[in-house]
């Protein structure tokens, strides 16, 4: 007997494994040609597992003071073996991951893949992505560097906005009303205890949901298997589909590393409270579409501030398209074309506002 | 009827209230004189711009005569003086200026001894013997359009002081009486001190008055020009009075600084001038063979040495730090050795080049640092990539081998 075989029968005879295993033996996942878009999912899986590990690393030295914090990443970047590695690939792998992750959520819109029963799966994946811009916002500015002062200063003033309860949050996010080292012992405490809570429990329904419905088919490709049924394929969870969505994760790992090793993530320069702000400053990419689009609003649109009637546009929008799959228009054929379209409004106004911004002064 | 008549009346009445609600006072000078043609027109708007007319001063403080009235205005009565003179003009001036008590009430810091000292310039020398050519009060600071000289729109604020003398001193058929050169203004407009001024907005840099003196103009004269400069340029003039050359330039009747610095003209100081090259400025008096000419050719090899061995490092770390590699503070230590170049080419004034030596080598032990530093940042950045390229191949022969694996699973 192999030791592999001898461990399982181990495992086997204790935790009943051939049993919980059995289930994945006999899962299939359908085959044909938009088959790829499945791996979107799994590489954001593999980059978050990726955060969780570099994250850790870097909690072994990383302290969260604006005394120490900036002092404490150069040190990381300069002294520690390999702590500009797992610093850059912490980086990187935040913006990848929160790339892959639009770019899930779109191939899941698009592919029409949130229709019944599938419902929380979208909204639980939606309330994870904006987990992942949560986590993005809060880890900025952990390096406590002057990029990262002004911009969490511009973020949260944007917060602020919010009718009624706008001066709250900003208080709450700041643990005062300016942006202090409180902040930052805030910001620390909601980037690794916090959200990472909340994201495992989401992250861990979602994946049961995905477990519990399968893979979606797209229409188009269910109707066609539905009219030539000897058309249909499917694939073996395991371990056809789990080698192919492998060769997806280290196709990640190699761009990763790539990127980590030829673009080491910058340090700047540490964040000084008393210093005007950088001319110029922007946020990171995935919030220059709306922070463009707050720039470009009118300070008075008729009797409202323009901001506010910004901040408020963004909210609806981002409700809306939590629910998205509840409002899609069922009562007559062809009433998801209204949720495609939103959805290439989205995604067009998105791409265009952040070139737009990066490109405007 | 009587309804019209109450109205024009109660209009009447409302637009004498006007100014009086308003707080102004008649000023029949203005009234004329604003649709009078040059020289004899004065706006409204000027005159309010005036730093007199802000502080309350009317045409009147100067002029005479009583601007509240039609009739009075321009009455001998009413002490009305009408032009004034200029041979008149710096002691009418100076009426208020020398007054300590009386101008403590507008600006307890502005001094009083404008007229004291204009009195011991050239141009109030030249006035007091009738020559009427020369600058009085007004040429400088303006007539009716006077503003305090902290304000950048005055003649007289440290951004425009140059461009106001010129407009006399650049003159060639105006200076032509003087027999003095007309081209000050050209030769400082090249200068450091111009560049320092208008460029970089630096007003506490030189510019005429600086040098000359304000109210009391004179030229500052051969001995002393190092006066002049030792002002501002403290350390310099301390070690050029323990050299070799204060002797030597006193013997030869030659004015220190300017000697090798020139006066309007100053130029951005250059290595090459301590050496023995084409433009050094030793060998102007020093000959070929001179002990002096190999000192000065081994302070220029001090400082060249430093020089290269400062761009040598900022080339490397900046590679180092376009290639993403952290050398923050190798780029800092570096700006210590360029302070060691500066305090070099200070002790150049001293005229010996151990002093020089010293300097350098403190520059020279910091760039030693900063070069290993750079070439470290290269190698670990090699050392990065080639652990990417072993990496990379890793990953790919991974993904070779789990395609192979696929195919063969589905075949």
């Amino acid at each position: 007997m192999s030791p592999f075989a001898r461990v399982q029968s181990w495992l086997d005879e204790r935790f009943g494994w051939a049993e919980l295993i059995a289930p994945l033996k006999h899962k299939t996942v359908p085959h044909h040609k938009l088959s790829y878009w499945y791996f979107l999912g799994g590489i954001t899986l593999f980059l978050f597992v990726i955060q969780v590990t570099t994250g850790i690393l870097l909690l072994l030295y990383y302290r969260p003071s604006a005394n120490e914090a900036f002092e404490s990443v150069q040190y990381i970047s300069t002294q520690v073996r390999f702590g500009w590695l797992v610093r850059s690939i912490h980086s990187w792998s935040a913006n990848l991951m929160i790339f892959t992750a639009f770019a899930h959520m779109f191939s899941v819109l698009f592919l029409r893949a949130y229709r019944k029963p599938r419902e929380l799966t979208w909204l639980s994946g939606a309330l994870l992505l904006f987990l992942a811009l949560g986590f993005g916002f809060s880890g900025y500015l952990l390096p406590w560097n002057t990029l990262a002062f002004f911009a969490t200063k511009v973020g949260t003033e944007v917060a602020g906005q919010v009718p009624v309860i706008g001066p709250w949050i900003m208080m709450f996010l700041r643990g005062g009303p300016d942006v202090t080292g409180a902040t930052l012992t805030r910001f620390f405490g909601f980037h690794v205890a916090v959200l990472p809570g909340i994201t495992t429990v989401l992250l861990g329904l979602h994946l049961a949901l995905v477990q519990r419905f399968g893979i979606s088919v797209p229409p188009r490709v269910e109707k066609q298997w539905e009219y030539s049924p000897h058309e249909r394929q499917e694939m073996k969870f395991f371990p056809n589909f789990l080698l192919r969505e492998v060769m997806a994760w280290y196709t990640a790992l190699a761009a990763l590393a790539v990127l980590a090793a030829l673009f080491p993530w910058g340090l700047g320069t540490k964040a000084d409270p008393f210093a005007p702000a950088p001319a110029g400053i922007k946020p990171e990419w995935y919030f220059l579409f709306a922070f463009q689009t707050l720039k470009l609003i009118p300070a008075k649109v008729l009797f409202m501030d323009g901001e506010v009637l910004g901040v408020l546009a963004f909210g609806a929008a981002g409700a809306l398209w939590l629910i998205l799959p509840f409002a899609e228009p069922k009562r007559r054929a062809g009433g998801y074309r209204a949720v495609i379209a939103f959805g290439i409004v989205a995604v067009t106004y998105i791409a265009s506002m952040t070139v737009y911004g990066y490109l405007a002064k | 009827m009587h309804h019209i008549f109450a109205v024009r009346l109660a209009s009447v009445f409302f637009l004498l209230l006007v100014p009086v609600c308003l707080g102004q006072t008649k000023n029949t000078c203005l009234d004329c004189h604003s649709l009078l043609d040059a020289p004899l027109k004065v706006t409204a708007e000027e005159f309010a711009a005036n730093i007199h007319a802000q502080k309350g001063l009317t045409c009147a403080s100067c002029h005479g005569g009583d601007p509240t009235s039609d009739d009075n205005a321009m009455s001998p009565k009413a002490g009305f003086r009408g032009h004034i003179d200029r041979k008149r003009i710096p002691e009418l001036c100076g009426k208020c200026h020398t007054d300590a008590a009386y101008i403590r009430q507008y600006n307890p810091s502005l001094r009083t001894d404008q007229l004291s000292q204009y009195h011991t310039s050239v141009h109030g020398k030249k006035l007091a013997s009738g020559d009427t050519h020369v600058a009085v009060c007004t040429d400088c600071h303006g007539i009716h359009n006077i503003r305090p000289a902290s304000d950048v729109r005055s003649s007289v604020n440290p951004l425009n002081i140059a461009t106001t003398c010129s407009h006399c001193h650049s003159d060639v058929n105006y200076m032509k009486a003087y027999v003095i050169p007309t081209v000050q203004f050209a030769d400082y407009s090249k200068s450091v001190h111009h560049e320092a001024m208008a460029v970089r907005g630096d007003l506490s840099a030189p510019t005429c008055t600086t040098c000359h003196g304000n109210h009391g103009a004179a030229p500052p004269g051969v001995g002393t020009a190092k006066n002049v400069c030792s002002t501002c340029h403290v350390y310099q003039s301390q070690l050029f009075e323990e050299s070799p050359h204060k002797a030597a330039f006193e013997a030869a009747g030659l004015p220190g600084c300017v000697t090798c610095h020139s006066n309007h003209a100053i130029t951005p100081p250059n290595d090459e001038m301590v050496s023995t090259g084409e433009r050094s400025i030793c060998t102007t008096c020093h000959a070929e063979g001179d002990a002096a000419l190999q000192a000065a050719s081994g302070i220029h090899g001090h400082l060249r040495d430093l020089e290269l061995r400062i761009t040598r490092s900022k080339q490397i770390l900046d590679r180092a730090e376009e290639s993403g590699m952290e050398v923050s503070q190798a780029q800092l230590d570096l700006i210590q050795a360029s302070d060691a170049l500066t305090k070099a080419r200070v002790a150049i004034h001293g005229f010996r080049p151990d002093k020089v030596a010293n300097e350098v080598a403190s520059g020279q032990a910091v760039t030693e640092k900063t070069y290993k530093a750079g070439t470290e940042a290269l190698r670990e950045r090699n050392y990065r990539r080639l652990g990417l390229s072993i990496s990379l191949l890793v990953i790919g022969a991974t993904l070779i081998g789990l395609r192979l694996w696929i195919r063969e699973i589905e075949s």
